[in-house]
């Protein structure tokens, strides 16, 4: 196990470093700098900006400065707020986007897991038909309509919401629904089409056999295996709430680093942009890895690999 | 003997989209006390489909037990309600599935599985269940029974899940075991060692066994009667004497013909019965098998034969016994080992109509 995650490590540390080298060349052909917006700089001011973000130095020696700046978690200045670095962006930012994250994941999969269980216990009949035109419209109605659609009902026209900024709880559930929508409605789905499929297993009819009643043998039976494809399913799912809350955290003026990210790439805030892209990449591998380990955990057929063989 | 079971004319239907399959049509039989029968007939003749509707096991719906009574020690269990047949299975009856690599949950450990059962049926602690289900992996043969109830069914091979199947089978001292094609999946030296066990189970438990399969030659071993199933229904039944020695279906010869067998091996062609058996959506008239038999004669097409009865413990559902027929001979593999049994009756007699 340790020689598995160790293993895994070192990939992730790989993938990083391929991810950082991308990100800083793609930002480098990019076209325009983050000087060149509004009015033209004269050009001996613009030289001295350069020089104090140290733009003006041969490529390699920005790449390698850049290199050693993130091995110490230090992602540098922002271009664009003069007093603060990204590193400070990051620390205001990343609390309210994990507060919205958190809650959206929770929706999603509460939601999502019970709609799948109700669908699939009640197979052709009108709650399964119910959870699955409920799932087809989480699917296939983007995020941001949903937003919008959800702020001018139950907001503007019902007041039950605020309609937008992070202030209370309140405040967060609207967003948190917006961001759950799509993937609550895959979750549904995945849950259901898992629950037929182990309700249509021998070991159901062994379980019928032994004499369990269909409460115990749904809850120990089915739902447990049902759910392993789920599992499975939450890198991906972090992966879409990280992505979606950058529509959702501007939709609703929300603080988070989404936000900031959105706002960064139109200023062409390179540092920001590279920083946060960074720390988007981390987070999400850390999260894929931890999903690998829970699901090796919960499934006892997986061994996960490099570690003690047989037993 | 006392009669453990009786199973009288029932009948089974699934509605599908392509309309009513008429899984088994009319069936009857009994089982006593101890006893094992066979049950015989190739895939979609309607085993398992009868031997889950003793359980109520078939999905309903679409499955639906259309007519007859299945008495467990005389009392009907075709009325009963989901929650009192969940006091009946696994306690009065219990089964064991053909695929052992799927019949158990992968996820939940050996010993749980078996633990289950104990603590439903015999009101068993964790504790105590824990321990019997050790007894019962030993008394199955499988080594290390301590160590194995805390593993899961990926880290059993496939003979010994069969074994752990048995274990949770006959975990509550069941009064009948059915067994559906429990060999089947096996390899022959498993298969074998599979049979004797059940065997040797079955004599310190006195358990009375159905047991299906497609295959023949391992009936002679384990079974004291046998029914023959085709389309749906019983076609033949009697000892395991009656049905090897003096078989008079000619269902029961081709699949007696096509049985390979140490005796008659040299040049036996394995003749496999020509043809398929018929859409059940909707069984021909007469005798469903008259479309692939070679002995069928003209009434076949037109009219079902009723049951004859050849001994006391002999039937068989053909034209062929009725007294204007036409004598035919078996084929030449059957005609080999056909013996006179002392009890056969001077002449067949039909059976009455609903009996
Ligand atoms: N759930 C079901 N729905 C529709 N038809 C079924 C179902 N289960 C079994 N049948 C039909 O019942 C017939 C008998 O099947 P089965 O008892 O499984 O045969 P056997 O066990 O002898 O191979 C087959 O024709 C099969 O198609
Ligand atoms: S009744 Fe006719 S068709 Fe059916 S088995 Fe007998 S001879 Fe063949
Ligand atoms: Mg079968």
């Amino acid at each position: 196990m340790a020689k598995y995650i160790g293993k895994r490590l070192l990939y992730m540390l790989l993938s990083l470093w391929m991810i950082v080298t991308a990100t800083f060349f793609f930002m480098r052909i990019a076209p325009g700098n983050p000087f060149a917006s509004e009015k033209k700089l004269p050009p001996e001011i613009e030289a001295n900006l350069n020089a104090h973000f140290g733009l003006d130095k041969p490529w390699y020696a920005q790449y390698w400065e850049y290199l050693v700046r993130i091995v110490n978690w230090d992602f540098g200045p922002s271009f664009k707020y003069k007093s603060q670095t990204v590193n400070d962006l990051i620390n205001e930012g990343f609390p309210v986007s994990f507060l919205l994250g958190m809650e959206a994941i929770f929706i999603a999969v509460a939601v999502g897991v019970l709609l799948g269980i109700i669908a699939a216990l009640k197979h052709n009949r009108w709650p399964d038909y119910t959870a699955m035109i409920v799932a087809v419209l989480g699917i296939s109605v983007p995020s941001f309509i949903m937003a919008s659609f959800l702020q001018y009902f139950l907001a503007i026209k019902m007041g039950i919401f605020p309609v937008a900024r992070w202030e209370t709880f309140m405040h967060s559930v609207l967003p948190a629904v917006a961001l759950a929508s799509t993937p609550m409605a895959f979750i549904a789905r995945l849950t259901r089409s898992s629950m037929l499929e182990v309700l249509a297993n021998d070991y159901i009819k062994t379980a019928k056999s032994k004499g369990l009643s269909r409460g115990v043998i749904t809850v120990k039976h089915t739902i447990r295996n049902a759910l392993l494809p789920v599992v499975t399913y939450m890198g991906p799912l972090t992966a879409g709430i990280l992505t979606g809350s950058f529509v959702i955290e501007r939709i609703f003026g929300i603080p988070g680093l989404g936000a900031h990210f959105v706002t960064s790439i139109n200023n062409r805030d390179y540092t920001v942009i590279m920083g946060v892209t960074v720390f988007y990449s981390i987070l999400l591998l850390v999260s894929i890895l931890l999903v690998d380990i829970a699901y090796g955990i919960i499934d006892p057929r997986i061994k996960l690999a490099g570690g003690k063989k047989g037993e | 003997m006392e009669k453990l079971l009786e199973v009288k004319n029932l009948e089974v239907s699934f509605q599908t989209y392509g309309g009513t399959v008429k899984a088994v049509r009319g069936v009857s039989f009994d089982l006593h006390k101890g006893e094992t029968l066979a049950i015989v007939g190739e895939s979609g003749s309607g085993k398992s489909v009868t031997s889950q509707s003793i359980m109520k096991l078939i999905p309903m719906p679409p499955g639906r037990i259309s007519g007859g009574q299945i008495l467990l020690s005389g009392e009907d269990i075709v009325p009963k309600t989901e929650k009192q047949m969940e006091k009946i299975r696994g306690k009065e009856i219990s089964m064991i599935f053909q695929d052992p690599m799927t019949s158990l949950n992968p996820t939940m450990r050996v010993g749980t599985q078996i633990m289950e059962v104990l603590i439903k049926h015999q009101n068993m602690s964790k504790t105590d269940a824990k321990n019997r289900a050790i007894e019962l992996l030993r008394l199955v043969g499988i080594p290390m029974p301590e160590k194995r109830v805390n593993q899961y069914p990926h880290e059993f091979s496939g003979g010994m899940r069969q074994r752990a199947m048995i274990a949770i089978a006959l975990a509550a001292n069941p009064k009948l075991l059915i067994a559906d094609e429990p060999t089947t999946a096996l390899d022959v030296t498993i298969q074998a060692q599979i049979l004797e066990l059940m065997k040797d189970l079955q004599n310190k438990m006195d358990t009375s066994i159905i047991f299906i399969t497609h295959d023949l030659g391992v009936v002679a071993n384990v079974a004291d009667r046998v029914a023959v199933m085709y389309a749906g229904q019983i076609v033949e039944m009697g000892t395991v004497d009656e049905i090897f020695y003096d078989p008079r279906h000619p269902y029961t010869w081709g699949l007696l013909a096509s049985m390979p067998s140490l005796e008659n091996d040299e040049k036996a062609e394995l003749a496999a019965i020509p043809g398929t058996p018929p859409d059940l959506t909707d069984p021909p008239k007469g005798d469903a098998f008259a479309a692939r038999n070679q002995y069928a004669l003209a009434i076949d097409f037109e009219e079902e034969p009723p049951m004859f009865q050849i001994s006391e413990t002999h039937f068989a559902k053909t034209w062929l016994l009725h007294p204007d027929a036409p004598k035919v001979e078996p084929p030449e593999a059957v005609k080999k080992r056909m013996r006179q049994l002392s009890s056969t009756f001077e002449k067949p007699v039909v059976v009455k109509e609903g009996k």
